[in-house]
């Protein structure tokens, strides 16, 4: 057997899995193996179904497999649910003397180790322990050092008083002992102890650690599953560097208290999952017309409409690149893995204040409440930088007045980025508005200004095509025959997978797309491979139309923008034009 | 700087297109007066205005300012104040903006008790879409939209300020030039939120509550010797009094303490570093 444990805890929600499954994932962390950990649950508080899973390796984990070894259920349907991951050999630990659990059958070929679990927490000092006894259970079984499990305990209960922590590590004990005693049975795990120092963190937290150290100083956001954890994060933490965290009365006030902040000259956040964002959607215009830089967070779930909110899904995309009405200028990023929803908070920030553009930050499901183990080194604060733009000092405010002194915060420049005077400076007072509004943030109907402020938002995605790197993640053989082509979360596993392809001869190019708006041109790269393969959690495939749509050959089009509707006869002239045919008809 | 801050300082160079007569002039008057007269001056102010007649206001005024979205103003002020506390911020919305499609942010901003300023300039109309009942109209008003009335009650601000815990709740009316400025400068120097609503008139499509109207029928509280501004008994029975209208400070809470002090908020959070700050690794190593 492989060095690489499956293991899970599961059963009724109340029952304390996650914390449990948490204990378990944090001893493996400490004690220098690799973590990925996954969970089942649904969207009620207390019953149902719920479970932990845990996978570990002294190498690298980048997904979750379907295989289970360890199992330890609360419940009969936790053996029930997990019955198709469940193999010859797999070892399932449960409470015989529990009623419910009393005529569970062991399948064929598996172990069952039945544990007085309740029983043995009783001794220990409490029934509540009674999930520590099957840790300690399990640790038996994967020959895992006890020791370790007991530093989890220590941080898991030390605020709690040593008697607490003392009783829970006596608890462990006993389960642990109870398996020696009563089963010989040989195991065929021995979970090796490294001395590698790593962090285990999710994706909603690696998000808000990303937005403190890039400068994030205002959050507001109303609960939503699961997005709810950047927020809880951030509160009590962001006010070490002064900032502070409104949880608004909804997602409409969240995202206007952002841009409030914003303007104030605040780097500012919101997170919220897909109906969120649907309700500051009005906003989003808003932020995007006043070239206000603002961070948004969608940790996107299954919809439509409340859908299922404690499942994975990457529904959103089209919202997220479309979403809102008129044309609006915007920067779409996805982090792929976990880390990387650090590293692309950070830099939405630099891009949201260096373009002055709202940016979306699409992560999923899978990422937020996927705890994975890191070498602390992968979160490089050194490295952050912090690029706050076209931000004139005072003294420069003259500069980008007009000949009447006054500001012009939306002025046309030749990269279409504007000066930006935060409130407070002497001398920058302007105001700006929704309304299509000239150089001064004024509202207007003028049809040449409205071309002029039209291009100018245009030109700075434009000119960030230009100045950024936009480039996908890419893995695999650079010369294969068969592209694969992917977003968000899914990454880590299609990696997983191309090893697996590899043993079958089967050789991959992969590319992860962390940019998609704007986004590579992929046309070169579809054109080269034989087969393209898009994988993505949603029916419809938004990701794959996209690139259909952008590998195609170019059209011709009519555009017009000056707030006036087309007339006839200029519209036939625009198509005679467009046709490379001299125009001139006449109504 | 504030000893020579005139309130002209805070006009713009656009000229209003509100109708001539319009009660948002003298709303808007009286708001630059107070500001001037508390000592502020357009670089450190910044106004927020919504939707409608009165959310123009921003581009009349001079000084830091947002035009938002119908509705959503308080948020946008609270999320300047809590960036900035330096800053005066000051709201400004129309009864539409405030009491209807912003009613949720209204009951709430009043209870989060953030020290800025909420000036509505409340005509019990819709203006700008041309005459259609808004959530002040009387029950019996007959618009484009209630031809024979509106079937539902009016919304009372006050009571609803009230109601959520309102720490500053006035009322003023714009004609009343001196007054209003007066009622408005009181409402800045209140340390929490303060809320005005302000009697605007709006002379083309309500011809009920109209200038004589308010004229004829303000009681000034400020006149009354025996009216106590922090006495909520009080506040309460002028509140609830569907007999009389009021002009003045009707309830003052001088032991409330405002959301950005209790909050500790205190820094212009504008200022950051060029980098992640020392101490970031300490947020990776939590993991541990």
């Amino acid at each position: 057997m492989p060095d690489d444990l499956n293991w899970a805890i599961g059963g009724e929600a109340g029952d304390g899995i996650d914390s449990t499954g948490k204990i378990f994932a944090q001893a493996l962390s400490r004690a220098g193996r690799h973590v990925f950990t996954s969970k089942d649950f649904a969207s009620r508080i207390r019953g149902g179904y719920t479970a932990y899973k845990v996978r570990t390796s002294v190498d690298r984990v980048e997904s979750v497999v379907d295989r289970l070894d360890v199992l330890i259920a609360l419940t009969q349907r936790t053996v029930d649910e997990n019955m198709d991951e469940l193999h010859e050999g797999s070892v399932i630990i449960y409470d015989g003397e529990r009623t419910t659990m009393q005529d569970l059958e062991i399948p064929e070929g598996m172990i069952g180790l039945d544990v007085p679990l309740k029983s043995l927490a009783e001794d220990a000092g409490g029934a509540i322990m009674r999930n520590v006894v099957a840790l300690g259970a399990a640790c038996e079984v994967a020959a895992f050092p006890i020791d370790n499990l007991a530093e989890s305990l220590e941080k898991r209960f030390g605020g709690k008083g040593e008697a607490i922590v003392e009783n829970n590590k006596r608890a462990a004990e006993l389960g642990q002992e109870y398996v020696q005693e009563h089963y010989d049975h040989e195991f065929d795990y021995d979970l090796e102890t490294t001395d590698n120092d790593y962090v285990l963190l999710n994706g909603d937290e690696a998000i808000g650690m990303g937005a403190l150290a890039a400068g994030c100083r205002f959050y507001s956001g109303y609960p939503i599953t699961p997005a709810t954890n950047v927020m809880e994060y951030l509160t009590g933490r962001i006010e070490r560097y002064g900032g502070t965290v409104i949880q608004a009365e909804d997602e409409l006030s969240a995202i206007n208290m952002a841009l409030g902040a914003a303007r104030a000259g605040a780097r500012a956040m919101t997170a919220t999952s897909g109906p969120g964002i649907d309700l500051m959607t009005e906003t989003f215009g808003l932020v995007a017309t006043t070239e206000t830089p603002l961070v948004i967070v969608d940790v996107m779930r299954s919809g439509p409409s409340t859908g299922m909110p404690t499942k994975q899904e990457q529904g959103d995309l089209n919202m997220l690149l479309y979403g809102g009405h008129g044309e609006i200028p915007r920067f779409v990023l996805a982090p792929t893995t976990v880390s990387e929803c650090f590293h692309k908070a950070v830099e939405a920030f630099n891009l949201a204040e260096k373009y002055q553009t709202p940016v979306y930050l699409a992560s999923d499901l899978a990422l937020a409440v996927t705890e994975q183990t890191f070498p602390p080194e992968e979160f490089d604060m050194d490295a952050v930088e912090i690029d706050r733009g076209n931000v004139v000092s005072e003294d420069a405010i003259d500069e980008w007045s007009n000949e009447k002194g006054q500001f012009q915060p939306h002025l046309a420049t030749e990269d279409g980025v504007s000066p930006r005077a935060f409130p407070g400076m002497a001398g920058g007072a302007h105001m700006t508005t929704g309304l299509e509004h000239d150089a001064l943030g004024r509202r207007t109907e003028d049809t040449d200004v409205r071309i002029e402020q039209v291009e100018k938002r245009t030109r700075k995605v434009e000119t960030a095509r230009e100045r950024e790197d936009w480039s996908p993640r890419e893995f695999g053989d650079e010369d294969a025959d068969t592209l694969v082509v992917s977003w968000g979360s899914n990454e880590g596993a299609m990696r997983e997978a191309m090893g697996f392809l590899e043993e079958e001869d089967v050789s991959v190019r992969f590319l992860s797309i962390p940019y998609l708006f704007p986004r590579a041109d992929l046309s070169a790269d579809i054109e080269a491979a034989e087969e393209v393969i898009v994988v993505e959690c949603n029916a419809t495939g938004q990701l794959a139309d996209v690139i259909e749509h952008d590998a195609l050959t170019r059209v011709k089009r009519i555009n017009k923008y000056n707030g006036v509707r087309f007339k006839a006869d200029e519209l036939a002239d625009d198509v005679k034009r467009a046709l490379g045919e001299s125009a001139e008809v006449t109504a | 700087m504030s000893s020579q801050v005139r309130f002209t300082d805070f006009k713009s160079d656009k000229q209003p297109t509100w109708c001539p007569g319009c009660g948002d002039f003298g709303t808007m008057n009286g708001m630059m007066k107070a500001l001037a007269n508390t000592g502020n001056d357009p670089d450190n102010t910044f106004v927020v205005a919504g939707i409608g007649c009165s959310g123009k206001i921003g581009t009349y005024m001079h000084s830091y300012a947002l035009h938002g979205v119908h509705g959503r103003a308080l948020p946008v002020g609270i999320g300047v104040k809590a960036a900035n506390p330096n800053l005066e911020v000051m709201v400004a919305g129309g009864d539409g903006d405030g009491y209807s499609i912003g009613a949720g942010h209204f009951v709430h901003a009043v209870r989060r008790n953030m020290d800025m300023t909420y000036v509505v300039m409340d005509n019990r109309i819709y203006g700008l879409t041309k005459g259609q009942f808004s959530p002040t109209s009387r029950e019996d008003f007959e618009t484009s939209t209630s031809p024979d009335g509106t079937h539902q009650s009016p919304v009372n601000p006050l009571a609803l300020a009230l109601a959520a815990g309102g720490s500053f709740i006035a009322q003023s009316f714009s004609s009343d030039a001196q007054r209003h400025a007066q009622i408005v400068q009181e409402a800045i120097e209140h340390p929490g939120f303060g809320f005005v609503n302000v009697y605007s008139p709006c002379v083309t499509f309500n011809d009920v509550d109209t200038y004589d109207y308010f004229r004829d029928s303000l009681v000034d509280l400020g006149e009354d010797e025996d009216y106590d501004e922090t006495d909520y008994d009080q506040a309460t029975e002028v509140i609830l009094d569907s007999e009389k209208e009021y002009q003045g400070v009707i309830y003052r809470d001088d032991e409330s303490v405002p959301y950005n002090e209790r909050m500790g908020l205190t820094e212009d959070l504008s200022d950051i570093p060029s980098g992640a700050p020392d101490d970031a690794m300490d947020l990776v190593r939590e993991f541990y």
